[in-house]
């Protein structure tokens, strides 16, 4: 199929092109889950990122 | 190639600017990342992909593809398959909520602060400085080869020059993980793949027929014979087939390139870290579209190339690509020099600087966070030794870099293909079965994850020198010791075997054991804290 000579490698062309796709879609559907909302999630969040930047300006 | 000088010119001024904007952003509002800013999902998945996708996939694994064929595909399936799918939904989201509970900022640091034990900090630090730069040479290897052709120039001052813009890059700014730089490369890498596919299938007549003509190849009686002379053991089947089932080629295929690079991307120190850089899961989620698109047009189009290049080569010079070449690290430099339009080759130049930059940059960090962060312990001093003893070890390690830049191309062909699978492979077998107990198991103790990283990492290094049949030869350690180049030189299997599949099972084996026959060892306080959230 496709000029290939065997099926193994039709196989993982298509799987290759499939699963890209299967990105693309569960992108799609969690675009938006998953989000801070829980001021004390956020206040970590802050709390590592300054730690961050602090270890980012010795380098 | 006047063209090429310029088009590199222009398009370092172009980084140079973008790395200036970045920096200037970055310090005139130092609240960007703390007052509740965040980092783009496209710019997290462009800097993750562009950090994973380097010279290496697309110099060394093209011109792998070039020699056994599509059969590559599958590497190009488990890149997207785990490396971003899995990587990021599996593993991305429970790294970034426990990094953050924990506060972690490094590989090391996570593992260690997880079990609670600064032995696993230092010895992961010191894997990881002690064997990234055999994964930067291969990057290296990937632009320097291409140079050398693309300018005409010798391999060593390719290389020099180089390591001069690798040098100025990572000292004076890739550090800092400027954004606007990453996603500029990373576009333009996008794009170029882009009309690299185009033009090969355009040029073959299309899909089917670019195809099917690379598969006739294999019934033509003089690419048998030139396949003979390069070696290529008889079970190999064409470039659009499988090897024979457990034949050399088919061990090599899957087990180093295949399984070394596409399962032991999970276990990547440098790209680990990237999960902890965003903000929440939310980005993780939006990253995944933009990661599998953009290792889809990277790694599946360098690979196909890689291999249709052979029909290019045989029509016009009666040779097979390796032949025409002289070696597989040359194939795609040359098939990119001769066959594509000239304004392409001074893109395509800028294309491999920008992919090899893109991922020494986060090679480079993560170096220097292992050994001024994890190594040698740096919080209690000022400042100012802070920054030079930082230096110190970016400047051993790309010293050692450009050591193995040099050499390694003289020992082996498929320099690049092959150093980027030792260092991936050892990366799973030590790191992969502790950081997957540490995200999913509550049980998992110290003990257990430290064994099973001792026993990953040193029965990797032995398989490396005394029984892989690549490795031990080039090292020359058996041969020393034992007066023969490999172990279980008669067996026509075991020698061909990469060390991720031996070393990765006995230290999942070995943790899942030591978890389950030994008591915890930390507090449940502990454990609770970390999985706070999750």
């Amino acid at each position: 199929m496709l000029g290939l000579q065997d099926n193994s490698i039709f196989i993982a062309y298509m799987l290759s092109i499939l699963s890209a796709l299967g990105c693309i879609v569960y992108g799609l559907l969690n675009w938006n889950k998953g989000d801070n909302d829980e001021p004390k999630q956020i206040q970590e969040e802050q709390n590592w990122d300054t730690d961050e930047q602090k270890l980012n300006e010795t380098l | 190639m006047f063209l090429k000088i310029i088009v590199t010119f222009a398009y370092i001024a172009i980084l140079s600017y973008l790395a200036y904007l970045g920096f200037k952003g970055t310090k005139n509002s130092k609240d960007y990342l703390i007052g509740g800013g965040e980092i783009h999902p496209f710019i997290m998945a462009l800097s993750y992909g562009a950090a994973f996708i380097s010279t290496s996939a697309i110099v060394g694994f093209g011109g792998a593809a070039a020699f056994f064929g599509m059969s590559l595909l599958w590497l190009t399936f488990l890149t997207i398959a785990v490396g971003v799918f899995t990587s990021f939904v599996v593993y991305g989201k429970r790294t970034r909520r426990m990094g953050h509970n924990l506060g972690a900022h490094t590989f090391p640091e996570f593992l260690a602060k997880r079990f609670q034990s600064t032995k696993i900090q230092k010895f992961a630090g010191s894997v990881i400085f002690l064997f990234m730069p055999i994964y930067a040479a291969a990057v290296m290897i990937g632009a320097a080869k291409y140079f050398q052709v693309a300018l005409k120039i010798e391999y060593i001052t390719a290389l020099f020059f180089i390591s001069v813009i690798v040098a100025i890059y990572v000292f004076f700014g890739g550090l800092k993980g400027i954004m606007y730089s990453d996603a500029f490369q990373g576009g333009l890498m996008f794009f170029a793949m882009l009309f690299l596919v185009v033009f090969v299938y355009t040029k073959l007549g299309g899909i089917t027929q670019a195809h099917a003509s690379l598969s006739e190849l294999i019934t033509k009686s003089e690419v048998l014979a030139q396949l003979k002379s390069c070696k290529m053991p008889p079970t190999f089947n064409g470039w659009t087939a499988m090897p024979g089932f457990m034949s050399i080629n088919w061990l090599v295929v899957v087990t180093s390139l295949v399984m070394g690079v596409g399962i032991g991307v999970l276990a990547q120190p440098q790209l680990a870290v990237k999960f902890m850089t965003v903000k929440s899961n939310r980005e993780l989620n939006r990253a995944v579209p933009i990661g599998g698109t953009f290792v889809l047009m990277m790694t599946g189009v360098a690979f196909t190339v890689g291999a249709l290049s052979n029909v290019f080569f045989f029509k016009s010079t009666g040779n097979i690509a390796v032949i025409e070449a002289k070696g597989l690290d040359n194939i795609i430099p040359l098939f990119l020099d001769t066959y594509l339009p000239g304004w392409f080759g001074a893109v395509f130049m800028i294309v491999l600087i920008a992919a090899g930059m893109s991922t020494l940059s986060s090679q480079f960090h993560a170096i220097s966070t292992a050994f001024g962060h994890d190594l040698v312990n740096i919080k209690d001093k000022s400042e100012k030794q802070q920054v030079l003893i930082n230096r110190i070890g970016v400047l051993l390690a790309f010293v050692v870099t450009f050591a193995l830049a040099y050499y390694l191309p003289k020992i082996w062909s498929g320099a690049i293909a092959r150093a980027t699978a030792i260092f991936f492979g050892l990366c799973a077998a030590s790191f992969l079965p502790m950081y997957t107990g540490a995200l999913y198991s509550k049980r998992i103790s110290r003990l257990a994850a430290s064994i099973g990283m001792i026993a990953g990492f040193t029965v990797s290094l032995f398989w490396m020198l005394f029984v892989h049949f690549k490795t031990a030869t080039a090292l020359g350690i058996c041969k020393g010791l034992c007066g023969v180049p490999f172990l279980f030189k008669s067996s026509k299997i075991i020698p061909f075997i990469d060390p991720i599949v031996v070393a990765l099972s006995i230290s999942i084996l070995l943790t899942l054991v030591m978890t389950f026959a030994c008591k915890q060892d930390m507090d449940q306080e502990h454990i609770e804290k970390s999985f706070n959230g999750i």
